[in-house]
């Protein structure tokens, strides 16, 4: 059990890291444009755009958390 | 180009895990002595083998659109964690990862930990735990890049090219690879891994990018852009009195 958890962690970790609300808003966003892309609309421009969002918020979060 | 840049992608981000393995067994070899690291080591290697033997092939018969959709976001989840760190270090909010402080608490730890033994274990645990985990990270990013371009040659051609230059720096410097600048690679690696996730994602999720393959190297450009600049605004807000940089 001990050993799951640690495998879990080290999963956890590794892929989501320091910030979960970067991963939960990236697969927002994909799922966005998967479903506005299966209704013709081609909203390349769209995870781009997001990704930078995502990024700018959770830097200026962590810088605000530190200065705090 | 593009398998230009597979090769260097994965090159690079293997690079990094390479370079944290190797500061981990150096510092267990010197220590403690090379042959249970030695042991460690081989164990390590051998599992990894059989991980990446076993996902390889399975790759291969998945369709390529569910493939770049999964392993894309992946990646992009991955990439953005990595790059944030990248921008927080760079902008000096975070402290620089340094891997001469690494080996020196990891040696003091080793020495701390009494005398040795026919059989180490403890530097046998501690060299295989180091490989397992840095290569499990090696052998994640060769088969996702190589298998989302159907081409998981090309991608363990970067690794085994980062390899063989982390094993030679190693062997010439025999000491921490500080010299190797790891958080410009890192910071170059997250630029690498976020913009793959976001052409291949888009790409898995039915966007059709305009310009096709060449306008990879638009969302890199746009990714170094946002990156650089980020970095900036981190910096002007370091200067903030209270600010602390640990």
């Amino acid at each position: 059990m001990k050993w799951l958890a640690q495998f879990g962690k080290f999963w956890y970790d590794f892929l989501i890291g320091d910030d979960w609300r970067l991963a939960v808003g990236v697969v927002i966003t994909i799922s966005g444009v998967f479903f506005v892309a299966h209704h013709g609309i081609n909203a390349w421009w769209l995870l781009p755009l997001a990704v930078a969002l995502l990024l700018v918020i959770s830097v200026t979060h962590e810088v605000r958390r530190r200065v705090r | 180009m593009h398998s230009v840049l597979l090769v260097a992608a994965a090159f690079l981000a293997s690079a990094v895990e390479m370079v944290e393995a190797l500061t981990i067994v150096l510092a267990v070899g010197v220590t403690r002595g090379w042959r249970s690291a030695g042991w460690g080591v081989a164990l390590a290697v051998g599992g990894l083998v059989v991980i990446v033997a076993g996902l390889g092939p399975a790759l291969a018969n998945l369709p390529i659109d569910s493939l770049r959709l999964v392993v894309g976001t992946v990646l992009l989840v991955f990439g953005l964690q990595w790059l944030r760190k990248a921008v927080l270090r760079a902008g000096g909010l975070k402290a620089l990862h340094d891997e001469e402080a690494i080996y020196e608490a990891e040696v003091a730890l080793l020495q701390a930990d009494g005398e040795r033994r026919v059989h180490d274990w403890y530097a046998f645990t501690v060299a295989f735990k180091g490989v397992f985990l840095e290569g499990l990270e090696v052998a994640f990013i060769v088969v996702t890049f190589g298998g989302t371009q159907r081409n998981v040659g090309l991608a363990a051609i970067g690794a085994v090219a980062a390899l063989v230059v982390v094993l030679v720096a190693g062997v010439i410097v025999h000491a921490p690879l500080t010299r190797v600048p790891e958080n410009t690679l890192k910071f170059g690696v997250g630029i690498m891994l976020t913009s793959f996730g976001i052409f291949w994602s888009a790409e898995g999720a039915g966007v059709a990018w305009p310009g096709a393959d060449a306008s990879l190297l638009g969302v890199i450009a746009f990714v170094v852009v946002l990156s650089f600049g980020l970095v900036a605004l981190v910096r002007r807000s370091v200067d903030v009195p209270e600010m602390t940089t640990s």
